[in-house]
């Protein structure tokens, strides 16, 4: 059967408003990706939703040509979790920055995650505040100096995807803003899946933080210092010059020049019910690994939106569709 | 089996009628005094008198045993007459222990009746209670009936034929105390043992075991010498029609899902547990049947923000809380207030600052739902009077949040949330329907869609999600009149805050007059929320003693009454009784110049009648 429907392009989903980003942010290819992935996917505009805390990233909502809410500082997980538990038709998106999400946000990012909602969260994470004008955030690295940080932060960072596998993450995901084919990929898989998809994007502050992930971004040694995850297959990088191996319960780098076979490394394995595997590598960080990009985990678990409704449904059925009658009457009454 | 008429047979003392009577049940928390309490103002209330009831309990789930902070009330006043309270003096006062009867003989008018468990008083609970001397010996009681039951060996006796241990036989020592009482002042058994039969039904010992204490209590009334007669409270003239005895919490909860089937909506709670509130949580999660969703969340500041979430997706959206909860919600009303999206916050106050007494009552949080949030961020105020009150004030808001699009505070108390009064049920067909308009979709041709409209009501569209070509973006930014756009012009700014402060004062045009009961010059009683029943009480009191004094009672505090301003104007003097320092009083003075009296009682308890009288005297110099 053929549908008469216009088929949206990137553009479609590009509002009137003028984006405000600062000149070569990486929030700019972050929006260009999602506008061409909702295209491509052929997303409706009115039934797309994107919330948004508070933080440059956070501003995201008013450049999309769909519902949107820039709501406050840390809370987007919550308000999307009452828009999706009572619409869950609706496609919605949570835009958080690593301030946003981990910090003032942390105790709903972890719940929201774990109840399982169904929705998308994609974390900009530029590993700096930007919006307050740089100071470091909870993903900065130990020693970090910034204008709250003068002699180096004290602070042992969060590790976004640790945290969230912790949380009983049910699809954790991590992409880089300018690796674009990598980007579209990543964040069509989190549409595609049923419950919270967490995504985490690398993304440059040329302001405040600028080439924080350099080594995973720059050309000369992004091959080097990331290694690209795929389903059932082994780690390798390095342009096949270099794998994963188990040793015991960590991992090793090993170089693959003949000695050691492909089966002895490390084989992915996104849909484990177990997160120890997700979660092992996650704790890869450069440089004494390469860092793992793509998908990390990607489970099924009941959604949230599904079963709050459910509910509602059981309920109707067991007790019959309400009525403010009987509600009204029901216990000791008595007539005067 | 044999009826209730045969195990519980009339008395055959004399019965003496009474227009009304307080009761006050006092024990250890573990003694199921609230049960008892619950079980006498049933049975009241079906029998046709008119009820108002006040439990108290400490803040510990089980303080140690027989210790004074332990000490569980249920005070009840059940009447031949229309009353508002549950009562001043106490006319009978039962204590199942010293802690108890140290804690509440205060409160026993003179020459009332004292039963107390006599068993509960030997050495060990009178250490417990602090006591050196029994208080049974000592003056203590000096002036009363005093009435010993030793409950229980006499509860023991009377349940040995189920075989139950002595530990829990003792767990059924309430029920005598309860078949004492219900003789005493011919209460009808029926609905008790009803309760006890659905309660146990998987339990038949523990059922029978509670028959037999029930029926040995009645018995003892009648077998002992120390009641040579009974008394009787005859049905009070209510208006006609069918009741049902509701305490505030449920009546609300029952509102809001009125409210809910009134607008076609359906309801979604965000909340997060916390006392007095949570009943609320409770009652709205028991009726999923009508399509509510109740949502636990991970602390207050996300219970709001759910909410706002589901009211921008067309839900009936509410948020409920006490004082601690409240003020975290501040920044996520604020959005919502922004938003100019309909729903409610609910904050069931208690006595604060910080954690405060959280099972006590206090009208503190008026204040902080006026001006508790950044920026001028003005909301629309109301507050329940009383327990059955409850339930119109949750239409009343929601009615108010839907026409002006704008977020409403209702502001109740623990006194209210936990009271219960006969309620008389509402023909549902003729409640009012609440219309609702949702902007239909639009095509690319059609004008721009303006997010930020305004109808006559100063109130936008309630655009929702799903509607092709109503797409827009919301946020917390200043937004330009009109597009709903982000604006940073100075002008616009002004005229937005001045025009979300102006749909505010609009909701006037929705709302009753302030209406005066009593006199209309001399002096004024201005009351709110909670303290309504003491003071009409007190004022209709004041009256009969001859002094010109009338009371009005505010529902809406913002805004107020249209005409509340000329109605104050009417009096010499205005009196302002209020549990807090005088936080409506600073709202009166500030709207209107006017500088009432206050009478401010923050002890955590509701105003006794009395101190409201020997004000309005005083103030009166009467
Ligand atoms: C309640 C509250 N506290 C503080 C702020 C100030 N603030 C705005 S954004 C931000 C941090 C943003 O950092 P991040 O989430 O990493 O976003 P980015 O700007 O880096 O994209 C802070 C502290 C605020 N808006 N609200
Ligand atoms: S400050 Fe940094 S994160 Fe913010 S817009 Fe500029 S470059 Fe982007
Ligand atoms: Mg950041």
């Amino acid at each position: 059967m053929s549908t008469d429907l216009p088929v949206l392009s990137a553009k479609d989903f590009a509002s009137d408003q003028d984006v405000r980003w600062c000149p070569g942010c990486g929030d700019y290819s972050i929006l260009a990706q999602m506008k061409t992935v909702l295209a491509s996917m052929g997303k409706k505009q009115e039934e797309t939703v994107f919330i948004s805390g508070i933080g440059c990233s956070s501003r995201f909502p008013y450049y999309m040509n769909t519902y949107g809410m820039h709501s406050i500082h840390g809370r987007a997980p919550a308000f999307a979790t009452g828009l999706k538990s009572t619409r869950p038709e609706l496609d919605v998106w949570v835009i958080t920055g690593d301030g946003d999400a981990l910090s003032i946000g942390g105790n709903h990012f972890i719940h929201l995650i774990r109840r399982n909602v169904d929705l998308n969260i994609i974390l900009f994470n530029n590993s700096i505040y930007g919006l307050t004008k740089g100071q470091y955030s909870p993903t900065s690295k130990v020693g970090k100096i910034t204008k709250s940080t003068p002699m180096g932060s004290i602070d042992q960072p969060l590790n976004p995807l640790s945290v969230a596998i912790a949380a009983e993450a049910s699809f954790v995901a991590r992409s880089v803003d300018s690796n674009i084919k990598h980007l579209r990929a990543t964040l069509q898989r989190a549409s595609e899946h049923r419950g919270t998809s967490f995504v985490e994007v690398y993304q440059n502050c040329n302001i405040f933080n600028d080439g924080v992930w350099d080594y995973a971004k720059a050309k000369a040694t992004k091959d080097d210092s990331t290694v690209e995850l795929q389903h059932g297959k082994p780690l390798i990088y390095a342009g096949g010059k270099k794998g994963i191996r188990l040793n015991g319960f960590a991992p090793e780098t090993v170089d693959l020049d003949g000695n050691i076979a492909q089966d002895d490394l490390l084989f992915h394995d996104e849909k484990v019910e177990s997160s120890q595997l997700a979660f092992l590598l996650s704790r890869m960080r450069f440089p004494e690994f390469p860092e793992p990009i793509g998908v990390f985990r990607a489970i099924e678990r009941p959604t949230y939106d599904t079963q709050i409704n459910a509910q509602v449904v059981q309920a109707a059925e067991k007790k019959g569709k309400g009525d403010l009658k009987t509600l009204f009457k029901s216990g000791d009454t008595w007539t005067v | 089996m044999t009826s209730p008429a045969e195990l519980f047979p009339p008395t055959k003392k004399p019965a003496e009628a009474l227009s009304g009577v307080t009761v006050r049940l006092a024990g250890d928390s573990g003694d199921g005094m609230q049960l008892l309490g619950t079980q006498l103002t049933n049975t009241s209330a079906l029998s046709g008198n008119d009820v108002a009831t006040f439990p108290d309990f400490p803040a510990e789930i089980r303080a140690p045993r027989g210790t004074r902070a332990g000490v569980s009330g249920f005070q009840v006043q059940f009447s031949a007459e229309e009353i508002f309270t549950p009562g001043d003096g106490v006319d009978t006062l039962i204590c199942m222990n010293p802690a108890a009867l140290v804690t509440n003989i205060g409160d026993l008018r003179r020459g009332g009746i004292l039963i107390v468990n006599s068993d509960g008083f030997g050495d060990k609970d009178l250490k417990l209670a602090k006591l050196d001397v029994n208080p049974l010996e000592d003056d203590t009681t000096e002036g009363y009936r005093v009435i010993k039951v030793p409950m229980t060996t006499m509860t023991r006796d009377s349940v040995e034929p189920t075989g139950l241990s002595a530990k829990f036989a003792d767990r059924c020592k309430n029920f005598f105390a309860m078949g004492l009482v219900f003789w005493l002042y011919g209460r009808d058994v029926e609905p008790t043992l009803r309760f006890i039969e659905n309660k146990f039904s998987a339990k038949p010992d523990v059922a029978e075991a509670n028959r037999l204490a029930l029926k040995a209590g009645w018995n003892y009334g009648e077998t002992t010498e120390n009641f040579a007669s009974t008394y009787s409270v005859p049905a009070a003239e209510l208006e006609p029609g069918v009741y049902k005895n509701v305490m505030g919490n449920q009546a609300l909860a029952w509102g809001l899902i009125t409210a809910a089937e009134l607008s076609d909506k359906e309801l979604f709670l965000g909340s997060y547990p916390i006392t007095p509130a949570s009943d609320i949580l409770h009652e709205l999660a028991k009726h999923k049947n009508f399509g509510v969703r109740t949502f636990q969340a991970e602390d207050e500041i996300a219970a709001v923000c759910s909410a706002v979430g589901a009211a921008l997706g067309g839900s009936m959206a509410i948020t409920t809380s006490s004082g601690p909860g409240i003020a975290l919600k501040g920044e996520g009303i604020g959005l919502g207030l922004i938003l100019e999206l309909p729903f409610i916050i609910i904050d069931v106050q208690r006595g604060g600052p910080s954690t405060g007494l959280p099972t006590k009552t206090e009208q503190s949080d008026l204040l902080m739902v006026m001006h508790g949030r950044n920026g001028d961020s003005p909301l629309p105020v109301i507050a329940a009077q009383s327990p059955a009150d409850c339930f119109n004030v949750a239409i009343e808001a929601w009615r108010i949040a839907t026409k002006y699009m704008t977020p409403v505070f209702i502001l109740s108390d623990g006194y209210i949330a936990n009271g219960s009064e006969p309620w008389k049920i509402p023909e549902v067909d003729s409640l009012e329907k609440i219309e609702i308009n949702h902007p239909g979709p639009r095509s690319p041709d059609d004008a721009p869609f303006m997010p930020y409209s305004r109808d006559e009501n100063l109130a936008r569209p309630w655009a929702l999600p799903g509607t092709p070509g109503l797409m827009h973006r919301v946020g917390g930014l200043e937004k330009q009149d009109g597009t709903g756009n982000v604006s940073y012009d100075p002008d616009n700014h002004q005229h937005m805050v001045q025009t979300r402060a102006k749909k505010v004062e609009l909701v006037a045009d929705s709302i009753d007059d302030a209406e005066v009961f009593g006199k209309t010059k001399g002096t004024l009683v201005l009351s709110w929320g909670g303290t309504y029943g003491a003071c009409r009480t007190a004022v209709k009191m004041a009256i009969e003693e001859g002094i010109e004094v009338g009371h009005v009672h505010l529902r809406w505090i913002n805004p107020f009454p249209a005409n509340l301003g000329s109605v104050l104007g009417q009096y010499d003097k205005v009196l302002i009784p209020e549990l807090n320092t005088g936080q409506l009083r600073l709202l009166i003075k500030d709207k209107f110049l006017i500088d009432a009296t206050g009478l401010n009682k923050i002890k955590g308890k509701p105003f006794h009648v009395s101190e409201i009288v020997d004000k309005i005297k005083e103030v009166s110099g009467k």
